[in-house]
């Protein structure tokens, strides 16, 4: 403990934590939240009615922690996985008999992801029921739909990434879906696939939609979707 | 750790002294003009607020672990474009949709219905009726309910045609719960609970039971050829 006070008083310690221990007051309280490039996104007090679970159940918490432990566990695959034809197969198998840890790496991804479309799903649901959309607040529910198609899709281009049957035919149903539009659907499917079946071409692009543009794309509207609701007056 | 700082304020009712002003508020008013609600008490956000977030972290990926211990990630053999499965699913969120295909022409379940309910989901906040959210029978009950009805079983009509029994069923019970507060005259919590919830809460709910109903069946009830099924 001594030491640990030591520590605390260095100059080098005092650059890079601002905030002095132990915290005593509420103005060291506030600058805990203020002085944090994380935490700071939330304003220094909230009211004590808005952070009750049975208020918002923290469902869209929830689903931002979804999202975290996706991009974590979703990342280490990533080190385990080639998309190319038949070795994205063959790494599933690798994972599951040669990998450490492999088949809960992929489980642990897996079942989130189906987490992350249910909690989304509810918290829109929660939104609409307790009146959260309304006025001043009406374009951050617009964000939140885009974001709850944003994590379909991000469900439905990693599904094919696995390459087994289940994935090829649960892929090629939906973009059999997509052919459907009227006069542009065909090169659409084509643009999607990159071919006029699923092969080679459509493992990169949907590995590279799923990895790279689709996680961008819900980064950056989440963090929007997050500083709108503070500059939108805050949990109501 | 929060001390209620109590202002003495001097009040006086001589208007000479302290000018009033009068605000008028028409009877439909946006919620933004609503009359403020008196001062709520606040927390400091660290810790009561923080703590709670990282409780509900730790418990979120306490929940994923112990699912990802127990249940496998399904994995089938290397895909196979010359075998196809009968029936060949789409992921589970998309059965919904899938289901709405077997009964409607692609065009429709698969391009219209998906936009509509993006589009419809879109302009919800910018609808700006009914935003005090009345019961549904609150106004002319008889005219509520010639409208009511006849939108409904235009709706019930139309997936009758097509023979979606899994839309026109869930759509029909959801229409008598809409209407038990006008036959039972009783008066319970249920009916009275049922009695508050405004046009655009049915709608909703309809829209959430539909999706969930159809997804289900998609899931569990369908077999080869997209023939009904039992999943026991």
């Amino acid at each position: 403990m001594q030491i640990f006070r030591k520590i605390q008083m260095t100059k080098i310690w005092r650059s890079i934590f601002r905030t002095d221990l132990p915290i005593k007051t509420n103005l060291d309280r506030s600058l805990v939240i203020f002085n944090s490039l994380t935490l700071h996104i939330q304003p220094v007090k909230v009211r004590e009615r808005a952070i009750k679970f049975t208020y918002t159940f923290y469902l869209g918490m929830i689903s931002f922690f979804l999202f975290v432990i996706l991009t974590v566990t979703g990342i280490l695959l990533m080190l385990y996985y080639q998309p190319a034809i038949p070795h994205a197969y063959e790494n599933m198998k690798d994972l599951q008999f040669v990998v450490s840890n492999g088949s809960f790496l992929r489980n642990m991804h897996r079942w989130s992801a189906h987490l992350m479309v249910i909690t989304v799903f509810l918290h829109m649901l929660r939104v609409f029921f307790s009146g959260a959309y309304k006025p001043p607040r009406e374009f951050n529910w617009v964000i939140g739909v885009l974001l709850l198609i944003l994590t379909l899709l991000l469900g439905y281009t990693g599904y094919l990434l696995p390459y087994d049957q289940l994935s090829y035919w649960a892929v090629t149903v939906g973009a059999n879906i997509v052919g459907y539009i009227p006069l542009i659907g065909k090169e659409i499917r084509f643009l999607l696939l990159g071919g006029n079946q699923i092969g080679e071409y459509t493992l990169i692009r949907f590995y590279v939609l799923h990895c790279v543009i689709l996680p961008l794309f819900l980064t950056l509207l989440v963090a929007l979707h997050f500083w709108r609701i503070r500059k939108d007056g805050g949990l109501n | 750790m929060n001390r209620d700082v109590k202002e003495e304020v001097v009040m006086s009712v001589n208007p000479q002294e302290v000018p009033r002003r009068i605000a008028l508020f028409p009877q439909k008013t946006p919620v933004r003009f609503e009359i403020e609600k008196p001062e709520e008490k606040l927390v400091m956000t660290f810790p009561d607020l923080i703590i709670r977030e990282v409780i509900c972290f730790q418990v979120v990926v306490i929940v994923c672990a112990i699912l990802a211990l127990f249940f496998n990630a399904p994995l089938e053999e290397l895909a196979n474009p010359q075998n196809t499965p009968n029936p060949a699913k789409a992921p589970w969120y998309f059965l919904g949709l899938q289901e709405l295909l077997h009964n409607f022409p692609p065009v429709v379940a698969g391009v219209l219905i998906p936009l509509l309910i993006v589009l419809a989901l879109v302009v919800i906040p910018y609808f700006n009726i009914n935003v005090k959210r009345e019961g549904l029978w609150v106004r002319d009950k008889k005219r509520t309910l010639l409208l009511f009805s006849s939108a409904t079983f235009l709706f019930i009509f139309a997936s009758l045609i097509y023979s979606a029994y899994s839309i026109a069923i869930p759509t029909f019970i959801i229409y008598c719960l809409a209407l038990l507060p006008l036959l039972i005259k009783r008066q319970t919590r249920f009916i009275n609970w049922l009695s508050k919830r405004s046009l655009a809460e049915w709608i909703m709910s309809w829209f959430a039971i539909l999706a969930t109903v159809l997804t289900i069946i998609g899931t569990y009830f369908r077999g080869p050829g997209w023939s009904w099924v039992w999943p026991w």
